[in-house]
């Protein structure tokens, strides 16, 4: 019975003077890894998954396209729409468009400009093939369809 | 006085924990983890610029893979269910070597050609094209005797020379041209519905 006894003195508290330490910590990681959505995205996005996925390198070199059913079907409709920066576009926009993400670049950068296309999985390749034949006309022929890695089973 | 110096001063650190779990909160909800991963592929040079030459490439070497509007496969002019079939059929064909007279003659003239319809959904295209990609990786790993998750490490930074070395190996780059090309055609939907 003593025993059991010397064991109830013994303090049970955790010691919590570490907390704030360890949420800094994570805060620190959440500040670092963060990235400020620039755009709003206004079509619906479910992005397919793959297995074979690549990674891209420089943040810098990639422009984002945005290809799915609009948000907001009762002002736009049901029919899958491009979004590039912040408007719905059509195809024949997109070698302006390019254009203008080339020109942001410096001069011996600009052939390694990567399109990330983020295309809704029920997108229909009709508009997305559109794209790409006008990106060839572009000339931004590196191509990336975002996709997320698919847990195997 | 002497009262007065006894008293240390010192800053109430409690509510420390409070306002870090706020700043963490802030930015927990406004992250978005960057998810630059996906397929990669090069796009074909700009069609208006490419002058219209009939090439006759043989039957034996075209691997065709053809998709319609409803998502069902037809792979070398059979239907198939099971898409990651296709993974082991490609590398079966590409690596032929005129073995068998209805497959591939070698693996520079052996191209996958893909075509899918206009009402094909992105992610029937996805994952077909993940599968070809895949039996090309694999193959490429097998080459340079790493795993197929380790190929997509090196090709994903070629500046490192080692890397550059192994991924040239694996693609078996000669005199500036590739033995071992990863020829994937993919073609122009067909209107054939909506």
């Amino acid at each position: 019975m003593s025993k059991f006894k010397k064991k109830a003195k013994t303090k049970q508290e955790i010691p919590t003077s570490a907390l704030p330490d360890i949420i800094f910590m994570l805060l620190f990681f959440f500040m670092v890894t963060t990235v400020m959505r620039e755009v709003t995205v206004n079509v619906k996005q479910r992005i397919p998954e793959a297995t074979q996925l690549r990674k891209l390198q420089r943040k810098s070199l990639v422009s984002y396209i945005y290809i799915g059913e609009p948000k907001k079907a009762g002002e736009f409709g049901t029919e899958p729409k491009i979004q590039i920066n912040d408007a719905f576009a059509d195809p024949k926009d997109i070698i302006q468009w390019v254009n203008e993400q080339k020109d942001e670049l410096d001069e011996n950068e600009r052939d390694q400009l990567t399109i990330a296309m983020k295309v809704d999985e029920e997108a229909k390749r009709g508009l997305v093939s559109d794209v790409e034949l006008e990106l060839r006309r572009a000339n931004a022929r590196k191509l990336l369809y975002t996709t997320i890695q698919k847990t195997e089973d | 006085m002497a009262k007065r110096q006894r008293e240390e001063p010192q800053i109430n650190s409690s509510s420390m924990a409070d306002i870090a779990f706020l700043l963490l909160i802030f930015f927990l909800v406004t992250t978005t983890i960057a998810n630059d991963r996906g397929l990669s592929l090069q796009l074909p040079p700009n069609p208006d610029d490419i002058v219209d030459v009939d090439i006759k490439i043989p039957e034996r070497n075209l691997f065709k893979i053809l998709v319609n509007s409803s998502d069902k496969l037809l792979v070398e002019g059979e239907p198939l269910e099971d898409v990651t079939k296709i993974r082991e059929m490609i590398k079966e064909f590409v690596l032929n070597n005129g073995r068998d007279p209805k497959s591939s003659d070698s693996p520079k003239d052996a191209i996958v050609s893909f075509k899918t319809d206009r009402g094909t959904s992105q992610q029937m295209f996805i994952s077909v094209l993940d599968q070809v990609q895949a039996a090309y990786y694999d193959m490429y790993a097998e080459r340079v005797g790493v795993t197929n998750e380790q190929w997509r490490e090196i090709s994903n930074d070629l500046s490192d020379p080692e890397n550059k070395r192994l991924y040239d190996k694996g693609r078996g780059l000669k005199n500036g041209q590739l033995e071992f090309p990863m020829n994937i055609s993919i073609a122009e939907p067909s209107k054939t519905s909506n």
